[in-house]
């Protein structure tokens, strides 16, 4: 099965709909419930964060019988170091993401625990890849 | 009164309807689900600390009042959500929580209030 969402950056109003739709394929898919949690939770900051940084960005969502793919791909400022962007507590996020309830650096690093395998690659100025993937055929956590 | 427990004291719940008495809170949506029970109840801001808690039956006390607050309740599976210092969930809130049978309760105590109140009451922390 393959999903396509699309995010337009500074559009809070929407941020969260691409994984509140991922959601509810996936409780119809009849995938655990700590697992659907992980996984809409990595989509969810991952759409903040697009949100929050870029101009616009794309959600690929490919599921078989044994994983999850989810690649975000966006056309923004990019991240000049990734390592340093993973770090709990950086953040280069704007007040008004803060009034929201996040840019609190924490976006990155909850991606990467609610993910089995996270990649992202950045091109300072032009955008940000992020792909991460779940496996279905394991117990959640 | 407070919390519910059985014959071993292990299992702890309180309901909705008297969470929402002990606080003089005003029931926003989700009155059908009064009924519902939450043994934990976690007090945040932040949504990214929100969405790095686990469990079920949990309540989610907050000052924040825009959509985001909803959302992430709904990503991190908490169908309660109260709240404080007297900030009103916009109508937006109220469709989103209402799509996802949620229970939104508002009251004019602080934070600090609230939980304390709830806490006395035997409401567990998550930490």
């Amino acid at each position: 099965m393959h999903f396509e969402y699309q995010i337009n950056g500074g559009d809070f109003t929407n941020a969260g709909v691409a994984s509140s739709q991922l959601k509810k394929i996936l409780k119809q898919l009849n995938i655990d419930f700590r697992l659907i949690k992980r996984i809409v939770v990595a989509l969810y900051e991952a759409e903040v964060n697009v949100v929050a940084h870029a101009y616009h960005g794309s959600i690929y969502v490919d599921i078989d019988t044994s994983k999850i793919i989810i690649v975000i791909e966006d056309e923004g400022p990019g991240i000049s170091d990734i390592d340093l962007a993973m770090q709990e507590g950086f953040s280069t996020a704007s007040q008004q993401v803060r009034e929201m309830g996040f840019g609190a650096g924490m976006g990155l690093p909850n991606i990467k625990r609610n993910s089995d395998e996270l990649n992202i690659t950045s091109n300072p100025g032009s955008g940000t890849r992020l792909q991460m993937l779940h496996h279905l055929n394991k117990q959640a956590g | 009164m407070g919390i519910n427990s059985d014959i071993t004291g292990i299992k702890q719940e309180m309901k909705i309807e008297e969470i929402a008495s002990l606080l003089d809170a005003q029931i926003i949506c989700g009155g059908n689900n009064m009924d519902c029970t939450v043994n934990y109840a976690f007090a945040s801001d932040l949504m990214s600390d929100v969405l790095t808690i686990e469990g079920s039956g949990i309540l989610l006390i907050t000052g924040l009042t825009n959509l985001q607050a909803v959302r992430t309740a709904e990503m991190a599976d908490i169908s309660h959500i109260v709240f404080v210092r007297d900030k009103h969930a916009t109508e937006e809130m109220v469709s989103l929580a209402v799509e996802n049978n949620m229970v939104l309760l508002e009251c004019r105590y602080s934070m600090f209030k609230t939980a304390g109140i709830l806490y006395d009451a035997g409401i567990k922390p998550l930490y």
